[in-house]
């Protein structure tokens, strides 16, 4: 990722020079009169093309010592064309476009398509890598110690640091003294000679290794029990820190049936290129799967599963209620206070303002985590202040009146401040002439105030909708989605798709990416399908074609 | 006069006749008018402070529980909870990464979408109707939504260049800066699109730059908006808790709000509750400050981006 921070070139193409020309802004594009450069650009375009150009090197070695070329490629043809863009006169626009740009693709697009194609995979825990992969975790995970194993001395070694270098085992032959050395990749014998074996057969010492001693070893216990050595009957595993066993894989893989078979039971499990998994006849699958294309799958469990369908929909609904009873409400609120505090005869609206639009400079995370603990059963303020003993998180309505009354709070004071500003800018003349004309109050809102209000305010209110409809803190912050039903711990009433989804994917159970990328997918359609709707009636689409 | 008033005012008024007709008349054609408008500025007024008047006590009492915590202090105050608060968590830390990250953000972000701002609306270009309209597409999916995907890239990334990684501050800002051009290019497009033409064509003629045009005299008169739009990324900054509890898991990494959020998990929730009020206040300071400093700018900047088409 090179960096994109270098700003715009300086003086390169002076948009029409001639005093001559009067017509439309629109021919500066032709025209070829250049401006001097400067010095201030020159020098601001050689420090900032000289950033680039360091941080493009820093970034390389890593690339080059992961021998990720695809990666370099990207990074040696983004930093050339920046060199080119900011060192020639032309392509003025894109000089100030494409800082931003860069970042946007980098950080939003490719996530944003990476999620798209993840929508269509199993992938997740259990489908994290590829079928090899699972065969080889499926079998090494399988070994045992079977009675007749042999057993050998043990002696951990490694090449790098004792306490986090990659270990080998060192392992003599019983009854020889051919050492061999073993790690993942599988067991080699050493040069005789090489090592040193002590009394009863263990290693001692080995060139180019160093032998861990025993409080070394132990404090690294866990990556020994981990460390799984192929062998060509098995696979060799440490049983305590000092004795090896080669043990015998149970479940084997056979390309023939394309199965796994387990020498135990008997029991084979045949590989389901749908599912990603391997199969028994009995339903049963093996814990570790691969990542497989599934097509729709994702999107079909939405509507089709039973488990997930029902609540999904409710939380669906849930959703846009909260999105348009916190946006409704707000404006509401914060219209009426404008309203009220609307009036050349008001005094101290400055100060009421003022204290109005505090809730909206405070850190909103905070207040979400205080406005929780004010709704705490045993020792909130709510149920202190009123003497009530009740549970408001607990029960499905009650939270639900509970988190809107927070986004309440939270959303107002903003509402207050664009609809004082949009009443100022609403010509006093307009209202004054519907009294003339003998409108009360109230007709003179609806027909001329609110219209003009709803009209100022719609791309804000939608927004604040969009907004809303993703307010992944107003609910992960304060219910975390409580009360769940009994038999869903994974889908509450509060949820909205937003913390249901971040749940699936980073909650407490199996990680399920996949299907966590298709909701987003649903959440994306949805928001988008709303705005494009309401922005058709808003100026802001006009405004791409003038 | 007119006055644009709510339909429960009209109800108030036919309330039953007083002895005194006179001055009971005045005293409900004040309330018509003025009267009413106070109140409903005291109940707004009430509704905003109370929480926060919570909070104060909270981060005054002496207790420092949440159970022992009043509306009103009755137990005596002590400042306490703010020491508390700097030596038993890495709250001076999560201070300076939230500043660091919500400041750079803000002010990259500004700074990129003004550039992009300035193309949309002073240059035609090939591909400018697409360019605006797949930014209005992209905005509306938010960043957060391939938080799964982005977890995946910056895992690769952290092994790469565990600089920008992981429970690093820069990786972090990196990310938001994604996010900035979507957000902002449209409002700063519309204030360019204010500013009339007149200014940099006569400028273009005494034969500044496009660079210089931008620089010298754009940037000066939409300062007050920019000011605006980087307190508003600021603000959300700071706020931003999912991708920043997904990055950050390290103690002395974390943003305040990543931080603040661990102080009350689990058993520590009443205990820790003064702590985390003194934190909330503490943090609250600069948004206060800068808020108060720029109120005139918010109300015109933020309508003004409103109703401006």
């Amino acid at each position: 990722m090179s960096t994109p921070l270098s700003g715009p070139g300086p003086a390169q193409q002076a948009p029409g020079r001639g005093p001559v020309r009067t017509g439309s802004p629109r021919t500066t594009r032709t025209a070829r009169n250049h401006a001097p450069i400067t010095a201030t650009g020159l020098a601001a375009k050689v420090i900032l093309l000289g950033l680039v150009a360091g941080i493009a090197i820093w970034a390389a070695f890593p690339l080059v010592a992961a021998e990720k070329w695809v990666g370099l490629a990207v990074l040696v043809l983004t930093t050339a064309a920046l060199f080119y863009l900011y060192l020639g006169r032309r392509h003025v626009p894109a000089k100030y476009l494409i800082p931003g740009t860069l970042f946007l693709i980098a950080f939003q697009v490719v996530p944003v398509l990476y999620t798209a194609s993840t929508a269509f995979t199993n992938f997740g825990d259990g489908h994290r890598g590829s079928k090899d992969d699972a065969i080889v975790a499926i079998q090494s995970s399988s070994v045992k110690q079977v009675p007749g194993s042999t057993q050998y001395p043990l002696s951990v070694a490694t090449k790098g640091d004792p306490a986090t270098g990659a270990l080998v085992f060192l392992i003599t032959k019983p009854g020889t003294d051919t050492v061999s050395v073993g790690d993942a990749r599988g067991l080699r014998p050493l040069d005789p000679g090489a090592a040193t074996v002590g009394p009863g057969g263990k290693v001692t010492a080995a060139d180019g290794y160093t032998v861990l001693n025993f409080g070394q070893a132990s404090a690294r216990s866990k990556d020994i029990t981990d460390l799984v050595v192929p062998t060509a009957g098995g696979a060799l595993r440490s049983s305590g820190l000092s004795r090896a066993y080669e043990g015998k894989a149970v479940r084997a893989y056979d390309a023939g049936c394309d199965c796994v078979k387990d020498s135990d039971s008997g029991k084979t499990w045949t590989a389901d290129g749908e599912v990603g998994a391997f199969v028994a006849a009995d339903g049963e699958r093996l814990a570790q799967g691969w990542k497989v294309n599934v097509g729709l799958s994702n999107f079909t469990r939405v509507l089709t599963d039973e488990r997930i369908s029902g609540p999904f929909l409710g939380t669906l609904i849930w959703n846009f209620a909260f999105a348009i009873g916190s946006t409704g409400g707000t404006f509401i609120l914060g219209m009426v206070i404008a309203l009220a505090l609307h009036s050349p005869r008001m005094r101290g609206t400055n100060l009421y303002r003022m204290l109005l639009i505090l809730p909206y400079a405070m850190p909103s995370f905070a207040m979400l985590l205080v406005w929780r603990d004010m709704f705490n059963t045993d020792f909130g303020l709510i149920n202190n202040l009123f003497g009530f003993s009740v549970d408001w998180f607990g029960q499905d309505w009650s939270a639900r009146a509970a988190v809107i009354l927070v986004q309440l709070w939270l959303g107002y004071p903003y509402m207050f401040l664009v609809a004082t500003g949009a009443l100022q800018a609403i010509p006093r003349e307009l209202t004054e002439a519907t009294s003339v004309d003998g409108a009360s109050r109230w007709q003179s809102f609806r027909a001329v105030t609110l219209p003009l209000l709803l009209v100022a305010l719609s791309p804000l209110l939608i927004s604040s909708f969009a907004f809303n409809f993703n307010n992944f803190n107003a609910i992960y912050l304060t219910t975390e989605g409580a009360p769940f039903p009994a038999d869903n711990p994974s889908n509450g009433a509060t949820d909205l798709l937003i913390t249901y989804t971040y749940r699936l994917a980073f909650g407490g159970q199996a990680a399920q990416f996949g299907f966590a990328a298709a909701i987003s997918l649903f959440i994306f359609a949805i928001v988008a399908v709303v705005s494009a709707v309401s922005f058709r009636r808003t100026r802001q689409q006009e405004e791409v074609y003038s | 006069m007119t006055m644009l008033t709510g339909a429960a005012v009209t109800g108030g008024a036919n309330g039953p006749a007083t002895v005194d007709r006179n001055a009971g008349r005045r005293k409900k054609r004040w309330f018509a008018e003025v009267g009413w408008r106070h109140l409903v500025g005291l109940l707004g007024v009430l509704f905003s402070l109370f929480p926060l008047v919570f909070v104060v006590s909270a981060a005054l009492n002496p207790l420092g529980t949440l159970s022992s915590t009043e509306l009103v202090p009755t137990g005596g105050v002590s400042l306490e909870n703010f020491g508390n608060l700097f030596a038993r968590t890495e709250f001076a830390d999560w201070f300076l990464n939230s500043l660091l990250i919500a400041g750079g953000a803000a002010f990259a972000s500004v700074f990129l979408s003004a550039l992009a701002a300035y193309a949309f609306s002073r240059m035609r270009f090939q591909g400018r109707r697409v360019g605006l309209l797949s930014l209005l597409l992209i905005q509306m999916f938010p960043q957060f939504l391939a938080i799964v995907a982005i977890f995946l890239i910056f895992g690769t990334i952290t092994d790469l260049w565990p600089a920008i990684g992981f429970n690093t501050p820069w990786g972090l800002l990196l990310l938001y800066l994604g996010g900035a051009l979507g957000v902002n290019t449209w409002l700063m497009k519309g204030f360019f699109d204010t500013l009339p033409r007149e200014l940099d064509e006569s400028a273009t003629v005494d034969g500044a730059s496009h660079a210089q045009v931008f620089f010298r005299i754009m940037l000066p008169l939409v300062a007050p908006i920019l000011a605006v739009t980087g307190l508003l990324a600021f603000i959300n900054t700071i706020n931003e808790f999912l991708m920043a509890s997904v990055f950050l898991t390290d103690t002395d990494a974390k943003t305040l709000a990543v931080g603040m959020r661990g102080m009350l998990q689990g058993g520590e929730r009443n205990t820790n509750f003064g702590i985390f009020a003194a934190g909330t206040l503490l943090t609250a300071i600069p948004t206060v400050l800068v808020f108060q400093f720029l109120q005139r700018y918010i109300v015109s900047g933020l309508t003004s981006g409103a109703v401006k088409g």
